[in-house]
């Protein structure tokens, strides 16, 4: 059997109504041309079709559509907005603000930027994981030039107060950037008289083709970026690069599909977490990472206390999820982000990712219910730790030799 | 991870049918618990604790480990090579057992580079098991 998809966050599948749109944009007989053609229909057609979808994006988020730029994924836009703001308000200052729970596509930019002279602020996070305005506003110094934070957590699906967040940074002059790749379709975003000045989305998040997405560069008050691609000028030259009319056509398709079905989609979502929560939460020693009335429900990390993620995730194999152990990852370290909510090192090895979307089926839910209850019994079963629990051992009493 | 069928195979069975592979306890008070030796090994915050206790008796002069159990919380790979070891462990003498290296378990699980410190935990997990017998042992004759 195909496993059953629980890692939307990760990455989602196509809608069939987009990759219609963007098979129309490949051959001969198709709108293949390139939009920067001046001198022809085929070029005139492409450019259509391509502020077309910059409209669709406009339309999701509410802003005008002259301020947003193709890119190829939110990594792209997350560099551009930092490394671009960062560069050209250097004479202003060299103070960055990012919170320690950011995606690594910020927080490697970040270590960048502090390799090559500037100084980066990585904030605290409370203990559900969101970034407390008033943390930021203590944070900010004479020379602060940008603040980037997350809308939502691609881990825990904790939602930050970007508005507030927003009132803070414009009052001091200072730029707003937020990493929307998670957040964008899924709760409603407005950038209309908000105090947002860069916004980075992805299309692959919200149903749409990898390799591409979209940064949002306010006009007024004006944004400025240094460039990073150079090239033939495209994208006000903002962003160099023949624009491939079919991952456009595709992001735009998916946005639109995101703003008509925006209430439906998170209707079942929160429907799904809520199912699954009921069916786990009598489960002795869980642990919900995150907010678990006011998160996204979309992202729903759950510790299994005195069991390891990886042998979890290997035991739920018909079921598609992620996992913060240590043993998932490449680089042997538990997740950065649970531990900067304070969790013991345990309980990060000790947690599970449910993502839902637009496809998940509540007989999807039942099933999950049912095997991650046998899994972690059975799992604890062998688990010396739950042996030990069960004889009332205090676990952070023993002196373990690592 | 990419694991090799040896290491899904074991560790399915381990959690299908717990007691045929060995998964439990000897503890204080149970019949013979003066034979056994306990190796605890790793940590909680790394991620792998693996546990082994080995029951130790003297067949035709030689004291062999005539029977073994362990538990373990950790990866997949450390869980099958908790398995592994115990497989290897059974009917051998105490001298054979601490010949055990966990190049042995790598080979015949196929494990991973990444993975290689889950078969040094249970190399360790073994060396303790029967450090902790025979100090027991010592105290044993000792007392007699």
């Amino acid at each position: 059997m195909k496993p059953i998809y629980l890692d939307y966050a990760s990455t989602t599948p196509v809608d069939p109504r987009v990759v219609e749109k963007m098979q129309d944009c490949l051959t001969f007989e198709g709108d293949f041309g390139n939009a920067g053609s001046r001198s022809h229909s085929f070029g005139w057609k492409a450019e259509e079709l391509v502020e077309e979808a910059r409209l669709n994006v406009a339309n999701l988020v509410s802003c005008d559509p002259r301020e947003i730029i193709f890119t190829s994924g939110a990594t792209e836009s997350d560099n551009l907005a930092i490394k671009g703001a960062a560069y050209f308000y250097k004479n202003k200052g060299k103070h960055i603000v990012t919170s320690k729970i950011e995606h690594k596509a910020v927080l490697d930019t970040c270590r960048q930027l502090e390799k090559e002279g500037f100084e980066v602020t990585y904030l605290d996070v409370d203990e559900d994981g969101s970034i407390s305005p008033e943390i930021v506003k203590g944070a900010l110094r004479d020379d602060t030039t940008l603040v980037s934070l997350m809308h939502i957590n691609n881990e825990i699906g904790v939602i930050n107060n970007i508005e507030k967040i927003g009132e803070i940074t414009r009052d001091k002059g200072i730029l707003f950037h937020v990493d929307a790749a998670q957040s964008a379709g899924k709760i409603p975003i407005n950038l209309d008289g908000s105090c947002i000045d860069l916004m980075s989305f992805s299309a692959h998040k919200i149903y749409g083709p990898k390799g591409i997405g979209a940064l949002y560069i306010r006009r007024k008050p004006r944004v400025r970026l240094q460039a990073l691609f150079h090239g033939g000028g495209q994208e006000r030259g903002i962003r160099a690069g023949t624009l491939p009319t079919h991952q456009i056509v595709g992001l735009g398709e998916a946005f639109k599909v995101a703003k008509q079905e925006i209430d439906s989609d998170f209707k079942k979502i929160n429907s799904f977490k809520i199912k699954l929560y009921d069916g786990l939460k009598d489960m002795e020693e869980i642990y919900v990472n995150g907010d678990l009335e006011n998160g996204y429900p979309g992202i729903f990390n759950l510790s299994f206390n005195y069991v390891e993620g990886e042998s979890l995730i290997m035991a739920l194999k018909n079921i598609a999820v992620s996992s913060g152990s240590a043993c998932t990852s490449a680089s042997l370290e538990p997740s950065y982000v649970l531990r900067a909510l304070g969790r013991p090192d345990e309980l990060a090895h000790s947690s599970i990712r449910f993502s839902f979307g637009r496809f998940t089926k509540e007989e999807d839910v039942d099933f999950t219910v049912d095997l991650v209850k046998t899994s972690v019994q059975q799992l604890r079963e062998i688990s010396p730790l739950w042996e030990m629990y069960l004889d009332g051992v205090d676990l952070s009493k023993i002196e373990w030799a690592s | 991870m990419a694991y090799s069928n040896k290491v899904v195979d074991k560790f399915e069975k381990t959690l299908k049918d717990p007691e045929a592979a060995s998964v439990g306890r000897w503890k204080p008070g149970d019949a013979d618990f003066d034979k056994v030796g306990t190796g605890i090994v790793g940590a909680p915050a790394c991620g792998d604790v693996m546990k082994l206790q080995i029951k130790c008796d003297e067949v035709d002069g030689v004291k062999k480990i005539v029977d073994a159990k362990f538990k373990t919380y950790g990866c997949g790979s450390a869980i099958a090579s908790s398995g592994q070891l115990i497989d290897m462990l059974k009917g051998k003498t105490i001298e054979e057992a601490k010949e055990i290296c966990n190049q042995e378990i790598v080979d015949i699980l196929e494990l991973p580079p990444i993975k290689i410190h889950c078969s040094v935990l249970a190399e360790e997990a073994i060396k303790k098991a029967i450090n902790d017998f025979e100090s027991n042992d010592e105290i044993r004759k000792h007392n007699q």
